[in-house]
């Protein structure tokens, strides 16, 4: 549970290499982690963004947004996670299918990558779509572009590739070429519209979720989402869904619940710095 | 010398005043005095074919314990019940001794049955105040060879302080940060504080029992990679698992929790210490509680004390069915929430931010029995009525956690999805591996689950004698 090695990969998202001999041993594209970093501290559960079997070591990539994931990108290479626990969920399958064109919005990058390695192992030709609000906030550029047969970049403001969202680089790829699945990783309302897209171009499309959850073990329940009009569990079924099937707008409004006290922890968290 | 047992009176369990307790997580039952302690054991007829005991799925030498306490010697008194239960502050606290030894005591049958539970606690706290159990050290247990014990809720703590004591080394695998399992996450601070639940798996830890946090067998590790580390034999006890949810319109908007994450936000990880820890739960005025069991009693208390305005519970059978205890039924009164009898949900309704606001329910009558020998109960046309709410809590039980099932090839299970087993030894369909709790038999008590801990406990211990 050990930070084995630590990089700022943008502002604010930071890379941690992470001995983890039993988890790295069973990893696979699609699991996940749950770590507290702190006694007091809320589990917090991130994508395996990479593992190595015979290093025994997982990477993961963290976006410090709240008061819990800023003080996880403050940790430094020697210290350790207090508890680690996965992995977690339903593999992703892995499967030759031809064309796969992996689309990734901001931080999504991350959980796509390992899936991508797989895909692209598996002999698929991988055509990965990035997205990002700027240049600086593109990460993992290297790792996707060694995995992909053909990587384009999309950002808001125009900073770099494509001046736009990622969608519009996935409809001009569908309407290119013959693609047998699509795989979208990223926060809620790209995905949502990435599945828009796909559903437009009758595509099959995975997605992957990041609903709120506690446990992860198929206990709490708190990140049920409801996919082909049933109830699902992230932790359990997921995270990967049908795309086509999941109800976007219930999960966008899940996703927003406890924003309230994310600001209350984090306003009283720059409080607790100003008064050092 | 006066008349024993039924010329007295039971002794009331000191409690703290609802007026002051609804609003603060302390413990509720405060447990007896000394002299009260005393004038309970006196009452004991000590019986020379103790019905009490038959009632007891731990076998604990009742009278026996009662008669040493009667003596003045609870240190002995607690000895005699740690032969048989390592947990009993928490049995004490949690078992429903009125459905079990209480309901056997010849004494219930012209008056009040001796207050067994609250005697076992009384010892329990005893030993805990005299810090008694600092004594006991690590036993040889390495000789025997090792068992790995799954789940570290009341079924594998019970068979995890059986096996120890049989001389076995024994590993208690948790998936989750923090052991007790239901006793952690599921039960709440005032009916059980968790120092308690420290308490009791620091004794199995002296004992010489390892446990190995946040590490989930099914994913982290197979039960074949057990096998291979050299446990000669394993026992699932996992518990129940993903909630069950009414399959109503409106249940997944925000504010609409399962019981398992209400409570979980609450007891394991202290969201009701938010900030001071980080976890938060968002908590309103009118909170709805779906359901009537102890859980449910459970999480509306909660609510109260989280800073809810009105608590009400929602159940569609009568008084009669409700399956909590009479004693937290009345605790739940007492401190103010309000019972919905024979009344169904129907709908939830939410606002445009996807907050539930509005729960839709039907009146019910009572028809005829159903399969579970209760009464069906049956919908009264054109007889909907709404409830203003801002929290609802689905209470209504759980399945079977399919993780470990799911990744354990060879595993039967029943038409329910639940662990099929041998109803004597409890092994299941993989020679070695035994199972018990709520993982077998869809979600029950504490106390059932620690019987058959101890049922295991006896099986394993056969199983490998009988393999050397």
């Amino acid at each position: 549970m050990e930070i084995i090695d630590k990089k700022e990969l943008a502002p604010g998202i930071v890379q941690f290499l992470v001995d983890a001999p039993l988890i790295a041993k069973k990893a696979e594209p699609g699991h996940f982690i749950i770590l507290r970093h702190k006694e007091n501290g809320e589990r917090i559960p991130l994508t395996i963004a990479d593992f190595d079997r015979e290093q025994g070591t997982i990477t993961l990539v963290c976006q410090g947004i709240g008061k819990s994931t800023k003080e996880i990108n403050q940790m430094k290479k020697g210290d350790a996670f207090l508890d680690l626990l996965g992995p977690l969920g339903t593999p992703y399958p892995i499967n030759k299918l031809g064309t796969v064109i992996c689309v990734a919005g901001g931080l999504g990058v991350a959980p796509l990558y390992p899936k991508a390695k797989a895909l692209h192992q598996a002999g698929n030709r991988v055509l990965s779509l990035i997205g990002a609000q700027r240049k600086e906030m593109l990460i993992m550029t290297e790792e996707m572009a060694a995995v992909s047969d053909e990587v384009r970049y999309s950002t808001d403001d125009g900073s770099f590739g494509h001046h736009g969202f990622v969608t519009a680089l996935l409809q001009q790829a569908l309407s290119e070429e013959k693609v047998s699945e699509i795989v979208a990783v990223g926060p809620v309302p790209m995905m949502a519209a990435t599945v828009k897209v796909a559903k437009e171009f009758n595509v099959p499309i995975v997605v992957s979720l990041n609903a709120l959850m506690i446990d992860g073990t198929g206990m709490c329940g708190g990140c049920r989402v409801t996919v082909g009009g049933k109830t699902k569990f992230c932790c359990v079924d997921g995270p990967a869904f049908d795309g086509a099937l999941v109800n976007f707008e219930e999960l966008l409004l899940r996703q927003r619940y406890y924003h309230e006290q994310e600001k209350e922890a984090c306003h009283r968290c720059r409080l607790e710095e100003a008064g050092k | 010398m006066q008349a024993r047992g039924g010329g007295k009176m039971r002794q009331q369990m000191p409690k703290q005043d609802p007026e002051i307790r609804w609003r603060n997580f302390d413990e509720v039952a405060l447990g007896f005095t000394v002299e009260q302690a005393q004038a309970e054991a006196d009452r004991c007829l000590k019986c020379k074919k103790p019905m009490c005991v038959q009632g007891c799925p731990v076998e604990i030498e009742i009278p026996n314990f009662i008669a040493l306490l009667a003596a003045g010697q609870p240190e002995a008194a607690l000895a005699k019940i740690k032969e048989k239960n390592s947990l009993p502050a928490i049995c004490g606290r949690v078992c429903p001794q009125e459905n079990q030894c209480e309901k056997l005591c010849v004494l219930g049958k012209k008056g009040e049955p001796i207050a067994i539970g609250a005697l076992e606690r009384y010892c329990a706290d005893w030993g805990r105040k005299e810090e008694t159990e600092a004594k006991s050290t690590p036993q040889e247990t390495a000789a025997k060879g090792k068992v790995a014990v799954v789940g570290s809720g009341p079924a594998g703590l019970t068979a995890a302080a059986d096996l120890s004591l049989m001389g076995y080394k024994v590993t208690l695998f948790e998936s989750l940060h923090a052991p007790g399992g239901v006793l952690r996450y599921g039960i709440p601070e005032f009916r059980l504080p968790k120092a308690i639940v420290d308490y009791e798996v620091g004794n199995l830890v002296k004992m010489g029992v390892e446990i190995k946090k946040s590490c989930l067998i099914g994913q982290t590790l197979t039960i074949d990679d057990l096998f291979s580390q050299d446990y000669q034999a394993v026992f699932i006890g996992t518990g129940a698992g993903l909630p069950h949810f009414l399959g109503i319109p409106g249940e997944n908007l925000n504010s609409v929790y399962s019981a398992n994450e209400f409570l979980t936000r609450v007891n394991l990880m202290k969201a009701y210490l938010f900030p001071e820890y980080d976890t938060p739960i968002r908590i309103g005025k009118r909170v709805a509680v779906i359901g009537a069991g102890n859980v449910a009693m459970d999480s509306a208390r909660t609510a109260l004390r989280l800073g809810a305005e009105k608590v009400i519970i929602v159940y569609r059978r009568s008084r009669e069915e409700m399956p909590a205890r009479l004693e937290e039924i009345e605790n739940a009164e007492e401190e103010g929430v309000v019972f919905h009898l024979l009344t169904n949900p129907l709908q939830l309704l939410g606002d445009e931010s996807g907050n539930v606001k509005t729960m839709v329910c039907q009146q019910m009558s009572l028809g005829e029995p159903d399969a579970s020998g209760r009464r069906r109960p049956v919908p009264i046309l054109d007889s909907e009525v709404s409830f203003p709410v801002d929290t609802v809590v689905v209470a209504i039980g759980q399945g079977p956690n399919p993780i470990l099932l799911k990744g354990t090839a060879g595993l039967n299970l029943n038409k329910w999805g639940y662990i099929e087993v041998d109803p004597e030894t409890l092994m299941t369909s993989i020679p070695g591996v035994f199972a018990g709790g709520d993982i077998v038999t869809g979600a029950a008590t504490v106390i059932a689950a620690m019987g058959a801990g101890k049922k295991a406990a006896r099986a394993i211990g056969n199983y490998l004698a009988s393999k050397k």
